[in-house]
């Protein structure tokens, strides 16, 4: 009986301790999501606030004050003027915006087309030198800008196409990295499907565009959002070879916060920058993990 | 009745075989003529660079090399490269491991890890704004220390810009990596951890047992991936702290920058190809030890 007793007690004691620890954990977990996040509604509620309260909790900063900057996490009287602002009293911001979108939609078109050939290719196809053409595209996907820089520039020097949005498009459609991504969606298709499409007499492009890109949409999508994120954000390639600055994208656009009336609208053009990025990650969240699981070396 | 149709495949096979083979590779083709265009001749031309110089074009055979490797500036580079590597690699993966753990089990995995993943999703040109107000000398963090009576200092412009930029990195860094954990988790059977409790294990040694050896290929790929997005903070370190930062934060990218302003296509020339090596020798390593550790797991 007191055997029993005592190995409740244990029991209950070590449950207490899981509690604990578990509670450590989470806390830990939860402050360190909180600073994730931050950042996303500093930015957001700092776009809200009137030039006077940015004034204010900004002045050491931008006016050269005494004392420290201190930003509330909620405006005291919101406003959406900044928005207006930029949307219709600068339209250099348009400008840029619409670089942006011309850059990411080219080059995810780009991708789209050449990519997907090339990846159900060699998920599904065999030709010589199949292996080593594999190897030198994952090479190639692995490299830093800084590696490929000079050679980017020589190319896009002898085309003429440095300073032109068509310099950064170009070079990003045949990136190798969605290659790779949709491959490892394709290489999942079963042999057997293609074999019995094959029996039933489709021919070679139909076997791609009704069989391998539905079956293989997941991987398409995923490569898709994965290119968004990297394109709409953009900054080794834009500030290399753009000189001029008309053809300028959102992400190199650095504002002044140091201008006193200006300082809302930079934070309203941050939220626009950041808010593409984010809805698109919110609704592709799902791809995106998959392509980020498909973009893990396993060969 | 099956015997005779596999054998009129068989030979249908063969003499398609060669007419196939090509065909393989024309799904390829429009993508490998990019890559070949904007990839591979440049880089070509690239190496060539190397070993001649700038201005009267004259075979300089290594010299460009050794201008390169007796560069200050490069070895400064090289430096804090090698040191940024090995402070952010261990403790992402660390983390995100820990991380990973938790949310597997958990039923607000999914909401936790949207969280971690949102920096991903934001660009560096919004963020470097928010940074700026954090690290100014009269910024945020500076105006919480002053809470707790603790002097600040002028972050961007000391050491302590090196931490930062390691911080930004693990903020950007850590979902990607937590996704990549919990696939490798998710990969591991229930049974196994059933098993061994009923044998009587307890968490941790469940923890040390089986779930780190059987993430040890996951953990290969996720070292390579976090290296390479290593090379992808300079992005904050140029957005908040500009082409000329504190020495502590002075990357290759910095470097190239600057000899690319200078005309220095020699000296970028011999560094790209240097680096590239050193790349892809441990791309290579990399993928040994992955096959000898898959040869193991067959036998």
């Amino acid at each position: 009986m007191m055997e029993k007793s005592v190995r409740r007690k244990e029991k209950e004691r070590m449950r207490h301790g899981a509690k604990i620890s578990k509670a450590v954990l989470w806390g830990s977990l939860g402050i360190l999501g909180f600073l994730t996040l931050y950042p996303v509604f500093f930015l957001l509620a700092s776009s809200l606030m009137g030039n006077d309260e940015l004034a204010k909790y900004l002045g050491p900063v931008i006016a050269g004050k005494e004392g420290f900057v201190d930003v509330p996490l909620l405006p005291q009287y919101p406003t959406l003027r900044h928005y207006v602002e930029i949307f219709l009293d600068s339209p250099e911001f348009f400008v840029m915006f619409w670089n942006s979108t011309k850059i990411t939609v080219g080059v995810l078109a780009g991708q789209l087309v050449v990519g997907t050939m090339a990846a159900w290719g060699f998920a599904k196809h065999d030709f010589p030198g199949k292996k080593g053409c594999f190897l030198i595209y994952m090479i190639l996907m692995l490299m830093p800008f800084q590696v490929l820089m000079l050679s980017d520039y020589l190319v896009l020097d002898r085309l003429k196409l440095t300073d032109s949005l068509w310099g950064i498009i170009l070079p990003g459609a045949f990136s190798t990295f969605p290659v790779f991504i949709m491959y490892r969606f394709f290489t999942e298709i079963p042999d057997s499907l293609i074999e019995s499409a094959k029996l039933d007499g489709a021919r070679e492009w139909q076997l791609f565009v009704y069989l391998a890109l539905p079956v293989g949409s997941s991987g398409v999508i995923a490569s898709l959002v994965l290119g968004f994120l990297e394109y709409w954000s953009l900054i080794e390639q834009p500030m290399t070879f753009l000189k001029d600055k008309s053809l300028y994208p959102l992400s190199i656009f650095l504002p002044d916060i140091t201008n006193v009336g200006k300082s809302g609208m930079t934070f309203a053009a941050s939220v626009v920058t950041f808010l593409p990025a984010v809805l698109v990650f919110l609704g592709g969240q799902d791809y995106l993990e998959q392509g980020i699981m498909a973009g893990a070396v396993k060969e | 009745m099956k015997k005779t149709y596999q054998l009129i495949k068989a030979r249908r096979s063969k003499i398609t075989a060669s007419r196939k083979s090509f065909q393989g590779f024309l799904w390829i083709l429009p993508s490998f003529l990019g890559v070949m265009a904007f990839y591979l001749l440049p880089y070509a031309d690239v190496v060539r660079r190397s070993f001649f110089g700038a201005v009267d074009n004259q075979c300089k055979g290594l010299e460009n090399y050794r201008t390169v490797l007796e560069n200050t500036a490069f070895l400064l580079a090289v430096k804090n490269t090698l040191r940024f590597t090995l402070c952010c690699i261990p403790a992402l993966i660390l983390t995100a491991l820990l991380c990973a753990v938790i949310i597997y089990r958990s039923k607000y995995g999914g909401v936790i890890k949207s969280a971690f993943l949102i920096p991903m999703a934001l660009p560096a040109v919004s963020v470097a704004l928010m940074w700026r107000l954090l690290f100014h000398s009269q910024g945020m963090v500076n105006h919480w220390l002053s809470r707790f009576s603790a002097s600040g200092t002028d972050w961007m412009n000391d050491e302590s810009a090196f931490w930062i930029l390691v911080g930004s990195y693990l903020w950007k860094n850590l979902g990607y990596d937590i996704v990549l954990w919990m696939a490798g988790l998710s990969g591991i059977s229930e049974n196994i951890y059933e098993a061994a409790r009923v044998d009587g294990a307890g968490e941790w040694q469940c923890f040390f047992k089986i779930t780190l050896p059987n993430l040890r290929s996951s953990f290969y790929t996720i070292t390579v991936l976090s290296f390479l997005n290593s090379f992808k903070v300079f992005r904050e370190a140029y957005l908040v702290a500009g082409d000329y930062p504190h020495e502590s934060i002075y990357m290759m990218q910095h470097l190239f920058n600057n000899w690319f302003r200078s005309f220095s296509f020699d000296k970028m020339a011999a560094a790209a190809v240097l680096e590239s090596l050193v790349l892809l020798l441990l791309i290579l390593l990399f993928q040994r030890a992955l096959e000898r550790r898959n040869d193991g797991k067959e036998c």
